[in-house]
């Protein structure tokens, strides 16, 4: 399946791990963040990169002090209308600094694209695949800006 | 007032470019009702009982006589020829339909206006004192911080998906004509003991089901450091606020439920991290104050002495300028109020030939520009009192210019059951009635300040609970029913008003406020007002009254 990092259409190289699933397939794997939690150890033997997916209700700052061995954080929209996410992806940008791939997967709307990618966001998985151009255009939705965020 | 430069000028023509994409694509069938309700409402646009509502901003309160005009021609061209005027200072179309709002929204851009987070729950069209700037109580004028809250707030990337809406309030004078106490946040101008200006921050206040006065979360916060706070005060309850249910996801129930202190506590902690990224420099405020300079006022305004005469010679006129005129700061200027709320009219409205009629005015009297007020009425800030006679006379043909501001008769009402799909019951109509029964100018003059105000249903857009007399439809059973309160107040002592009893009967009501104003004038002593008795007496010999009749 096809994904959008920065703004280009790239294949996704990464497999989402359920909490059910005991075996860790090979690769660049993602998981939730109580898996995270509570098998870091086992997690960061593995053989390959790793992932965070992170709600809305997961306790972001938590997660800081390992943001250096995390590639990927996935945050995962329950609505679109969740803003909690919006502000994660700006702490763990501005704050916490961290530098690898910000995944919006989910509920959100296309339509979200633009504000995304202003407070950090860089990569983009879409519920359906025919809304890859939809969310391509809409980086382009203002070239003007009142506030300064991470972008 | 503020002008646009190029990056305004952008934002709002590439957002009509957006809306008019999504309009097509929910057309289409691209997008769900839910979703696209997200996105019309972040454009001012509901879906009401007859048709869409297009609320269109009006940043504090100030327009153009340009901009005026174009609302006029709006009205002919796109609705049944009038427009509403809201108590968050913004105007209201209520036919538009909804293929051609990004039509509409295109010809708002051309004069540098917009309907962007009049809706939704995001930060929401930021509202100040109507006599900013002119006022004699002023500390410091409020619009440049109002101007630069504006741009701060307007498609911030972060708080556009918040738990709830958000709203913000600036006051500048020591009398706050601006509610601020009963907004998300509140801020207020002052000075410190040192002689600088800075900002006393307020918190958590609100109306609504749950009306809170807000409280002080930073006493004195220095001015380049505005925006910071309130982004720290913005990120707290984006990540904290409730999300669970809707009526418990204002910041009012977050700050209750954290507790002050330690809410205060979270608020500084994060602005700590961030108070120095997001300094406002002193240059930059300058440049934004250079867009509220004062107009050239003529040095020899109080020179007139034609103004003393036509009071003396007619009375009518005299009536009118004591109540629909105020003070200004400048010898031989006072600022006008333009009444919304003449009898039989619904409260707040004004048709395309009014508006037309008022910006050539606001042309000929008044550097050329109009204001609105949270009491839903218009002001013209800058009148030479030479000027008043005229002006009145072509107000009073205009049907604006009925002595009443104020006044048991300036009644703030909400759309109610006639338009709001929310609304429990009728409140236009009622307010008609209770107008009609107060017919008589001088029993209204003597009554003095009272502020009726009067919402459909418990969402409170009228603020009825701090109203100094307070109606709230409710439905009883399929009908009609009015809660009442007194002694409210949304000024410097905020109060929330006091239930009287249990609701009555839509027949009822209008006798029931002219009961209450009864028992006022067999209560007062000498020239207490209406609040102050109702503070002294308290509210049982109202509800005597009220309820032995009913």
């Amino acid at each position: 399946m096809q994904i959008i990092k920065d703004q280009q259409l790239c294949e996704n190289s990464w497999h989402y791990v359920a909490d059910a699933a005991a075996e860790l397939p090979v690769g660049n794997i993602c998981v939730s963040f109580s898996r995270w939690l509570n098998a870091s150890t086992a997690l960061l033997h593995h053989d390959g990169l790793l992932g965070v997916r992170i709600s809305p209700s997961d306790n972001i700052a938590s997660l800081a002090g390992s943001l250096d061995r995390i590639s990927l954080i996935e945050l995962d929209f329950p609505t679109f209308a969740d803003g909690r996410l919006f502000s994660f992806a700006w702490l763990l940008r501005s704050r916490y600094h961290f530098e690898g791939e910000i995944r919006a997967v989910g509920h959100y709307l296309p339509d979200q694209t633009f504000y995304l990618s202003r407070v950090g966001v860089n990569a983009f998985e879409p519920e359906k695949p025919e809304q890859l151009a939809l969310i391509l255009g809409h980086f382009q939705d203002f070239t003007a800006k009142y506030q300064d965020s991470v972008n | 007032m503020y002008q646009y430069n190029p990056v305004d000028q952008t934002l709002v023509e590439e957002r009509v470019a957006q809306f008019r994409r999504q309009t097509e694509r929910y057309l289409k069938g691209e997008l769900t009702d839910e979703q696209f309700r997200a996105l019309r409402l972040r454009n001012g646009l509901y879906i009401q009982t007859h048709a869409p509502m297009l609320r269109i901003a009006v940043p504090y309160g100030l327009l153009s006589s340009k901009q005026v005009r174009k609302i006029g021609h709006i009205a002919r061209t796109y609705d049944k020829n009038y427009c509403h005027f809201t108590t968050r200072q913004n105007i209201q179309f209520n036919w538009p339909k909804l293929e051609q709002v990004p039509d509409i929204l295109a010809e708002l851009a051309a004069v540098q206006m917009h309907a962007i987070q009049t809706s939704g729950n995001c930060m929401r069209n930021t509202t100040t004192d109507h006599l900013a700037g002119v006022c004699v109580d002023e500390i410091e004028d409020p619009r440049p911080y109002c101007e630069l809250i504006r741009q701060w707030t307007t498609f911030h990337p972060e708080f556009d998906y918040l738990p709830r809406k958000f709203k913000i309030a600036v006051s500048g004078a020591r009398h706050d004509r601006a509610a601020t106490q009963f907004h998300d946040i509140g801020v207020h101008l002052v000075e410190n003991h040192a002689g600088d200006i800075g900002f006393r921050i307020l918190v958590g206040g609100g109306l609504g089901r749950t009306p809170v006065i807000g409280q002080v979360i930073r006493p004195f916060l220095e001015t380049p450091h505005l925006l910071s706070y309130l982004e720290a005060i913005l990120r707290i309850y984006n990540l904290f606020g409730r999300r669970d249910n809707m009526y418990k996801a204002r910041i009012k129930i977050l700050v209750k439920e954290t507790g002050m202190a330690e809410f205060t506590r979270m608020v500084e902690a994060e602005w700590g991290l961030i108070r120095d990224n997001l300094v406002l420099p002193e240059q930059r405020i300058a440049a934004i104050k250079a867009h509220f300079e004062a107009p050239p006022y003529a040095a020899d305004a109080n020179q007139d002495n034609t103004f003393e005469q036509y009071r003396l010679d007619h009375p009518a006129f005299a009536a009118w300028c004591q109540h629909n005129t105020a003070a200004h700061k400048i010898a031989g200027y006072r600022a006008v109020f333009l009444s919304l709320k003449a009898p039989g009219v619904p409260p707040g409205d004004l048709t395309d030939q009014q508006l037309d009629a008022v910006a050539d005015l606001a042309d000929e009297y008044s550097f050329g520009e109009i204001r609105t007020t949270h009491r839903q009425n218009l002001v013209f800030a800058d009148v030479k009192q030479a000027d008043l006679f005229p002006l009145w006379r072509r107000l009073s043909e205009l049907n604006l210019a009925t002595p009443n501001i104020g006044t048991v008769t300036d009644i703030i009402c909400c759309p109610g059951l006639d338009f709001c799909s929310l609304a429990n019951a009728s409140s236009i109509g009622v307010t008609k009635e209770i107008n009609a029964a107060l017919d008589d100018m001088d029993y209204i003059h003597d009554l003095g300040d009272i502020k009726i105000n009067f919402s459909g249903c418990m969402n409170g857009c009228a603020h009825q609970s701090v109203g100094h007399i307070g109606i709230l439809g409710v439905d009883k059973k399929g009908a009609e029913w009015y809660q009442i309160t007194l002694g409210g107040s949304s000024e410097n002592e905020a109060a929330i008003g006091e239930r009287l009893g249990p609701a009555v009967a839509k027949d009822q009501i209008t006798q029931a406020v002219l009961d209450i104003l009864d028992v006022y004038i067999k209560q007062r002593l000498e020239d207490e007002s209406f609040l102050d008795t109702v503070k002294r007496v308290g509210i049982d010999p109202f509800k005597e009254q009220v309820y032995a009749n009913h």
